[in-house]
């Protein structure tokens, strides 16, 4: 088990839901003001904000009190992430300190990128809290069934699996090549790069790991799903030799996997459900969804299943980071509970902040709830009003 | 509303997502259709070889009596579609709902369906050439002392099916009969028809195992025909590209049908204009088969005329009304993009709209929610023009003046082709021509078809490979 990066909040406390919602709120407000005096202060800021706060009507060092004043802040484009140089963004206290790039899009033309120190180990960490030990033992090991090459998540899930005291093992998985692939309507060879993908999956859990977590996106399940009911990793042991144990190997359940914990991409009820009674043996391997992106972090959903339709909640991590769902007309105003908006994140940390970056998503708006006493948002889907113009989230 | 259920080889299953369909000219929400995704999708085909196998354990003389009583069902009785009851009438009422396709037109395409089930035998006898039906159950036989072995190339057949053609369903329907287990994703607003003949079937005593409706997605059609051994797919050139050269998949696609006149029968065109209007217009001019272009060696502009002068009188009905010709676009930005399509072509020097100073009134015409296309025709002055060898979701045809020496060799791809002559050495050549599919010598128009040959593709040599097969002395053998 790996000790706690430093950065991790307080988790709320309080007696009552309206107590702890209270609390949320403060302890936001004190993060807020906290993150933006770090990141506008010309000792410790960054350059990039340095030099925007010019352009501002009014000064951050001073002149925010509370959440509420992430009104004054312009939306973000993320056009501002594409193109360097990177060090822009690396907050002058730590011009020293060792610094990641992640990307995200990339297909074509420039990808957005993200510096990140400790971030992503500090999200994780969190993230883990939430997973229970009987389906993700601590000490057992993971597969990475998702993106490598410049991805947060590739590394994230590596940090998780040490965290919990497990070892991860990854593949090789390029998703802009799928998305070329679709793009250029060449389906065939982009099945034929999931089955690439899915057979190195197998290969790693047939090599004796004791294999017991996995992260994996949506897609990549049902894919590996199918390959075990086909005997694909029954015909992988017999090709190294190896005996198939009794039962046979034709479930992700027969592999030995107790917890998945899923993401990447789109995550609908009607997918959850069939994973959970057609893939995971109506629940008996637990799945957690999860909804985020490299920007913000990682944002856990409520415990799904049968009893509330499959709906997925999600909460972001907050004070890190904040999900709004507002009217996409008007940023500035929130939807009532229930009611659809566009999802807008704002990420609140010391090594990046990102004020109001309207996300390619919608969904609705949801109250807070014991877990998590703020706000959350469900149904995330594709932006109606740009959904169909971009291939989003393959893998 | 109706609540149709996805049946997943005879487990029913209600999802989270639903399409909902709506009234083409109310906008009234008629039925909601529950979806499955390509993973369930993957998952049920892997249950097929052993309903294959169930399947093939079935004497032939029962499936082809279960047919007949399909037959029966289908045109007379109430059958279950989802939580609701319907009549043959019900049916056709809510298929020409949700499609925008006349009643009548529906009607008469149901009728087709229910022809094929009622003479599955006089059908499977035109796909296997006369095979003696036995051979199903024991994979050969012996005719004139020749054997004849077959083996099935897959142990499932997936139909990826359109919304705005009723009448190909007849395609698939021979499926059981070759006791192949039968995957069906209904076009999103045509579920009515694969569910009806599915419940057909199931009253009439068919496994239910054999059989599944799966409405899905456009992902969802493309992993059945990455799954299914053998399968059938309708769409536009571009949507079919990726398949073209898969043998496991027959596409059928747009068919840029022709109708040519021979030098010898030119000067008699006026005798057949009745021919021309039905192969171009006849079903609401929507079908692969129906003539999307007149090649003639003269008097173009006259034919062209002749026709338009008929098409004027073609006018927009009501959906339920029995005099309806044309059908409308459910869709009526559908008809916007083809009518736009069609006039940015006509800026290309070269081609005239005939129909349109014949009629006076423009092509597009919109009532409510619907929209319709009149029936058009245009005499394009060369073979190259953008317009003369289009195909479109309505009456539409191109009038050519081609010499007959050169016309065979520039039609390119031509599914159904009428070539009107006498003149023998003409005729050897159209014979000869690869470029057609399906030919008729005479007057005859594209889309009158024949039980007994299928026009594009054949479902028997689709589902069964022909292979040697010795039997000692003493040795029989079955599927």
């Amino acid at each position: 088990m790996l000790p706690d990066t430093p950065g991790k909040p307080t988790p709320v406390t309080g007696a009552t839901l309206d107590e702890r919602i209270a609390n949320a709120k403060k302890q936001l407000d004190a993060h807020f003001v906290e993150t933006v005096r770090w990141h506008f202060n010309p000792e410790t800021g960054t350059p990039f904000w340095l030099e925007k706060a010019k352009t501002f009507d009014f000064n951050p060092l001073t002149d925010v009190k509370s959440f509420d004043d992430i009104k004054r802040f312009p939306i973000f484009e993320d056009e501002w992430l594409r193109g360097g140089p990177v060090r822009k963004w690396v907050p002058k206290a730590y011009a020293n300190r060792g610094v990641y790039v992640f990307e995200t899009g990339g297909t074509t033309g420039l990808p957005k990128s993200r510096i990140v120190i400790d971030d992503f180990k500090i999200d994780y960490e969190m993230m883990s809290d939430t997973l229970p030990d009987q389906y993700f033992p601590r000490g057992s090991n993971w597969l990475m069934l998702g993106p490598s090459g410049p991805r947060r998540l590739r590394l994230a899930i590596e940090h998780l699996a040490q965290y919990r005291g497990g070892i991860c093992f990854s593949l090789d998985l390029d998703p802009r090549w799928v998305v070329k692939c679709i793009k250029d309507r060449k389906i065939a060879e982009a099945n034929a790069y999931k089955e690439h993908c899915i057979d190195q999956a197998l290969t790693i859990l047939a090599g004796g790991h004791e294999i017991k977590c996995m992260f994996t996106t949506p897609k990549l399940l049902a894919a590996l799903d199918e390959a075990l009911r086909n005997g694909k990793l029954e015909d992988k042991y017999r090709s190294l030799g190896k005996a198939i144990p009794s039962g046979g190997l034709r479930s992700i359940k027969a592999t030995g996997i107790t917890g998945i914990f899923s993401g990447g991409t789109e995550f609908t009820p009607q997918f959850t459900r069939e994973a959970y009674e057609e893939m995971l043996d109506n629940g008996e391997v637990y799945m957690t969804p999860t909804y985020g992106n490299t920007l913000m972090g990682l944002a856990c959903s409520k415990p799904i299943g049968p009893e509330d339709g499959f709906k997925i909640t999600y909460y972001a991590p907050q004070p890190r980071a904040v999900a709004q769902v507002v009217n996409p007309k008007n940023y500035d105003e929130i939807v009532p509970y229930g009611g659809t908006g566009r999802v807008l994140l704002t990420t609140l940390t010391k090594e990046f902040f990102v004020p109001r970056f309207p996300e390619r998503d919608e969904g609705e708006r949801e109250p807070p709830y014991e877990k998590y006493p703020w706000d959350g948002v469900s149904g995330v889907r594709p932006f109606s009003e740009i959904a169909g113009s971009t291939v989003v989230g393959v893998y | 509303m109706i609540r149709i259920p996805a049946l997943r080889f005879g487990k029913p299953y209600t999802s989270l997502d639903k399409a909902t369909l709506i009234h083409h000219a109310t906008g009234e929400p008629v039925a909601e259709v529950s979806q499955v995704t390509g993973s369930q999708i993957a998952r049920d085909v892997g249950t097929c070889a052993r309903a294959r196998k169930d399947l093939a354990a079935i004497p032939i003389k029962d499936i082809l009596a279960i047919y007949k009583k399909a037959a029966d069902y289908f045109l007379n009785g109430t059958l279950p579609c989802g939580d609701a009851e319907l009549t043959f009438a019900d049916y056709v009422r809510n298929l020409s709902a949700t499609t925008g396709s006349p009643m009548v037109f529906c009607d008469r395409n149901a009728r087709k369906v229910h022809y094929v089930l009622a003479n599955i035998e006089e059908v499977i006898g035109g796909l296997t050439r006369g095979l003696d039906v036995e051979a199903l159950d024991r994979g050969y036989t012996l005719k004139n002392g020749r054997m004849q072995a077959f083996y099935p190339t897959t142990d499932v057949f997936g139909a990826v099916l359109p919304s705005n053609s009723p009448g190909v369903h007849s395609l698939w329907v021979p499926t059981l009969a070759f006791k192949i287990p039968l995957l069906l994703k209904p076009g999103r607003e045509e579920p009515w028809t694969p569910y009806r003949v599915i419940q057909a079937f199931l009253m009439a005593g068919m496994p239910a195992h054999v059989m599944a409706f799966l409405p899905a997605d456009h992902a969802g059609a493309s992993d059945i025909l990455r799954l299914c051994g053998r399968s059938m797919a309708f769409g536009d050139d571009r949507t079919m590209a990726p398949y073209k050269n898969d043998h496991r998949v027959e596409i059928h696609g747009t068919g840029y049908s022709k109708i040519i006149l021979g030098e010898d029968e030119a000067d008699n065109w006026e005798k057949h204009i009745d021919l021309f209007v039905e192969a171009i217009a006849a079903n609401g001019g929507r079908a692969c088969v129906n003539a999307s272009a007149i090649w003639t060696p003269r008097h173009g502009d006259k034919i062209a005329k002749a026709i338009a002068e008929r098409f004027a009188k073609m006018k927009p009905r009501a959906w339920d009304d029995p005099a309806c010709e044309i059908s409308g676009f459910a869709k009526p930005e559908v008809a916007e993009a083809i009518n736009k399509l069609i006039d940015e072509s006509l800026k290309t020097p070269g081609a005239v709209d005939v129909t349109d100073a014949v009629r006076g009134t423009p092509r597009l015409v919109k009532e409510g929610r619907v929209a319709y296309l009149l029936p058009t025709v245009v005499r394009c002055e060369t073979p190259e023009h953008p317009l003369a060898n289009k195909e479109f979701l309505f009456p539409y045809a191109s009038v050519i003046e081609c010499p007959q020496a050169d016309v065979l060799k520039r039609i390119g791809y031509t599914l159904a082709a009428s070539v009107i002559t006498n003149d023998a050495g003409f005729i050897a050549e159209a014979m000869a021509c690869p470029t057609i599919e399906r030919l008729n010598i005479g007057a005859l128009p594209t889309n009158r078809l024949t039980w007994d040959q299928p026009h594009e593709g054949n479902l028997f040599t689709h589902l069964y490979k022909q292979r040697a097969l010795q039997l000692a002395d003493g040795h029989t053998a079955h599927v």
